[in-house]
């Protein structure tokens, strides 16, 4: 299967910490990726690097390769806006804008230069329909988006990604705020998606990448210490630390 | 142990006079203001010419260097605040344009007077005018716009901005079309307070827009001079040539005060409630 | 995807990336714009009166004769006895807000200081003028004119400052540290008197320096009821003059560029010279203070 990321030899600092070491891994196209481990361990920072989000924060170094589609993502010739339009993300607390459902939903394709009304009411629909939202919110889309629930927040933060219609979507433990039937569905919704994107998706939920990754990172301390088929690293991990971390001895 | 008792309730009285003494004072000043003024305040006072004893020329003055002062502060003010909110990574540049608002800010107002008379007065040749008083006047409000554009941009939370970032959008737009909007009635809040303050300002007028008004009125020409209200009030005080001069003073003086107050009640009252719920309710 | 608006939208970032910088660089363009200017018409007036002389002389009488001793005296007495009075009330208030007074009274009592700021200093030297003067006239037999009206009515004008920026600071005082007081069985006032002051000492001189700053540059209000005698005073009820008054009273009557009119841009640039430095003293001392601290 073709590879949409490859990493190479990346390393990441903060300030004088090393906050992720040698990191390589190929990332497929529309797979599902889970990168799992203990707090603090580097599974977000990581994430954070394949849409250029640590940019924002200051005192951040890198070194090593990152492809997207075979073209380095930290190159001269690369803009991170369009990097970012590509490469979309979901946030770990829900986090609609203070204007209305539609707005929210309209927000990515109005930046991106679409005006016409029609197209924009064809979008927001399709895009709540495919984050599987549009059932509880059709007869409410002109009133604020912060009115809905925890779940339902959520969902339309991932219908406002797929209305840019990236080619990937990160998402940052997108489940953690949220109850476990709000949980399911997303897990639901995300077993759809991956047919035409491709995720990566960081989890502190072990049974979570189990049930919806099709591959599996872990990491601790900033390495990353395996990766494989989410089945082989749950049933036959070859590392020691892995399979402490699995059976839930530490962490 | 009596003696600890004894001492907290006395500290205790006193604590409870000083904040009872302010908020009489407070009562006093403006019952004495009000009272004084509403025997002389009149549709004929408010807004009729000079010429019949009224202050309806000053009163235009005050609005209109009042709104050509925030035609040249807000831009400016409003884009610095963005800048230091937005943009700004800690470092040297940071720093001296932080250190530079803040002094701006405590630059007493007869200073900026005196710096309008060299550069707007002078330099520029412009004489005393409408035009020239609104500039200087804007140095007054500007370092307030900009710290309080600062504040309440910052108010903003950063999921908003990274939510915006990773749709593809650019910083302009993500500040344009989530940031700025989310903070839009601070920032309505804290123009209120900069124009209550202008309102009343008399010191960087005097030798700026000058203490004399146009023949005409109301008078849009900038380039003439403009005495405002509170300028009025401070000559007429000074000048006892002035027929009734201290009916006209507390005519003005009330209606400063009335201005100012309904600045803060009737906008700046209402933009604050609104976000304290907003802010309770999400 | 359209390139084209993608650009565009690129070029739309940069411009207003540099708008954004260039608003902040005319802020800081300006405070140097004012100190360079001021300070050069100040300074010429040396080319005509003696430095030493200017500084240390203390008979006002130009054209011929600039000792500026009784302004500089008026205004330090004004701020000094203007603090004196309004510094401890206003602190009082801001404890009484913080910590003693009930949520409904405190809720009245936040827009109220909000509105002292409010009212114009013109009206307060208004007020001054027909409320207190005749009040003082009338105990001292004299004109009641003076450094004592005067630091009256300018204490109450710094009341917002003092409470404002006092309040904050006693609000900022972690509760766990006030809790530990009463655990250990203080009182009220003990914990405010021993943990909550010491522990917000830094805001509140921060409070007292910005309320000095506001004191000793305020014009309209002490133009109004300090009396402008250009002499030095002899008592806190004789008619004197800070240099606040001085220029604006004077300003109009003197020819651009003569010593006279230089002088009192210079007393201007000392006015300007001596806010900036409480500015400076309050960031560079208390911040560093407050720094050290933790």
């Amino acid at each position: 299967m073709e590879n949409k990321f490859v990493v190479h030899d990346l390393n990441l600092y903060y300030k004088d910490v090393q906050a992720l070491r040698n990191i390589s891994m190929d990332i497929k196209k529309q797979q599902i990726t889970a990168l799992i481990g203990p707090s603090g361990c580097g599974k977000t920072t990581f994430l954070r690097v394949l849409n250029r989000m640590n940019d924002l924060i200051e005192g951040v170094r890198i070194d090593g390769k990152v492809l997207l589609d075979d073209q380095d993502i930290f190159g001269p010739d690369v803009d991170v806006v369009y990097l970012r339009k590509r490469v979309g993300m979901v946030f770990q607390r829900p986090n609609p804008f203070p204007m209305s459902v539609y707005d929210n939903v309209a927000y990515g394709p109005r930046i991106h230069g679409q005006r016409n009304k029609n197209k924009l009411d064809e979008i927001v629909e399709k895009s709540l329909r495919s984050a599987a939202l549009w059932d509880e919110v059709s007869n409410r889309l002109f009133k604020s988006a912060l009115g809905l629930s925890g779940g339902q927040q959520q969902r339309l933060c991932i219908a406002r990604l797929l209305a840019v219609e990236p080619e990937v979507v990160l998402m940052d433990e997108p489940t953690s705020a949220l109850d476990p039937l709000s949980t399911l569905k997303i897990e639901e919704l995300l077993r759809d998606l991956k047919n035409h994107y491709t995720i990566v998706i960081v989890t502190h939920n072990m049974q979570q990448a189990a049930r919806v990754s099709d591959s599996t990172a872990f990491f601790l301390n900033g390495d990353m210490v395996e990766f494989g088929p989410t089945e082989t690293l749950f049933t036959r991990p070859t590392d020691q630390r892995t399979e402490d971390y699995i059976t839930g001895r530490f962490g | 142990m009596t003696g600890n008792r004894l001492g907290n309730t006395v500290a205790t009285a006193i604590l409870w006079a000083a904040g009872f003494f302010i908020l009489g004072l407070l009562v006093f000043f403006l019952a004495y203001i009000l009272g004084q003024g509403f025997k002389v305040l009149s549709l004929e006072f408010v807004f009729g010419p000079a010429a019949n004893g009224g202050v309806g020329p000053q009163l235009f003055n005050t609005f209109y260097i009042l709104v050509l002062s925030l035609l040249f502060s807000v831009p400016i003010g409003v884009g610095s605040g963005i800048y230091l909110a937005e943009y700004a990574k800690p470092g040297r540049l940071t720093n001296l344009i932080r250190l530079s608002t803040e002094c701006l800010a405590t630059v007493p107002s007869i200073v900026l007077g005196l710096f309008g008379l060299i550069i707007f007065v002078n330099f520029m040749g412009l004489g005393f005018t409408i035009l020239g008083g609104a500039a200087a006047l804007a140095l007054l409000n500007l370092p307030v716009l900009v710290r309080v554009t600062e504040e309440s941009l910052r108010t903003v939370p950063h999921a908003y901005r990274e939510g915006s970032l990773a749709l593809g959008s650019t910083q302009w737009q993500t500040i344009r079309r989530v940031v700025l909007p989310s903070s839009l009635l601070g920032l309505i809040t804290g123009i209120t307070l900069v124009s209550g303050r202008a309102i009343g300002e008399a010191a960087v007028l005097v030798f700026t827009a000058g203490t004399s008004v146009s023949r005409h009125y109301p008078d849009f020409n900038p380039l003439v001079s403009g005495e405002t209200l509170a300028v009025h009030l401070w000559y007429v005080r000074g000048e006892p040539l002035v027929a009734n001069a201290e009916a006209v003073a507390a005519g003005s003086a009330a209606l400063l005060v009335l201005v100012v107050l309904f600045f803060n009640l009737a906008i700046g009252l209402p933009a604050r409630i609104y976000q304290r719920r907003l802010r309770g309710s999400s | 995807m359209n390139n084209r608006h993608l650009n565009s939208q690129l070029a739309y970032d940069k411009l207003f990336r540099y708008i954004f910088i260039v608003s902040a660089v005319i802020v800081g363009v300006i405070i140097f714009s004012i100190i360079l200017f001021v300070s050069k018409q100040g300074l010429q007036t040396f080319q005509d009166v003696s430095f030493w002389d200017f500084h240390t002389g203390t008979v006002w009488n130009p054209p011929g004769q600039y000792g500026a001793l009784p302004f500089v005296f008026g205004s330090v007495a004004v701020t000094l006895l203007a603090i004196a009075l309004g510094g401890p009330l206003g602190l009082a208030g801001a404890i009484f807000m913080a910590k003693v007074a009930p949520p409904w009274i405190r809720e009245i009592m936040r827009p109220a200081t909000d509105l002292f700021v409010g009212i114009p200093s013109v009206v307060y030297g208004w007020v001054g003028l027909t409320v207190f003067l005749p009040i003082i006239s009338k105990y001292t037999g004299g004109p009641g004119f003076g450094l004592f009206l005067a630091g009256v009515i300018l204490a109450i004008m710094i009341l917002p400052t003092v409470i404002s920026i006092s309040e904050d600071a006693l609000r900022s005082v972690p509760k766990t540290l006030e809790a530990g007081s009463y655990a250990l069985g203080a009182t009220r006032w003990q914990t405010i008197y021993r943990v909550l002051i010491p522990a917000s000492l830094p805001g509140l001189v921060t409070a007292v320096i910005l309320a000095m700053a506001r004191a000793i540059g305020e014009t309209m209000a002490v133009a109004m009821v300090i009396g402008n005698s250009p002499q030095l005073a002899s008592s806190l009820f004789a008619p004197t003059a800070t240099l606040t008054t001085e220029i604006i009273l004077n300003m109009g009557q003197t020819p651009f560029g003569s010593p006279w009119n230089n002088a009192l841009f210079y007393m201007a640039f000392m006015l300007l010279m001596v806010s900036l430095s409480m500015i400076l003293l309050i960031r560079f001392v208390v911040n560093r203070r407050l720094a050290n601290d933790r």
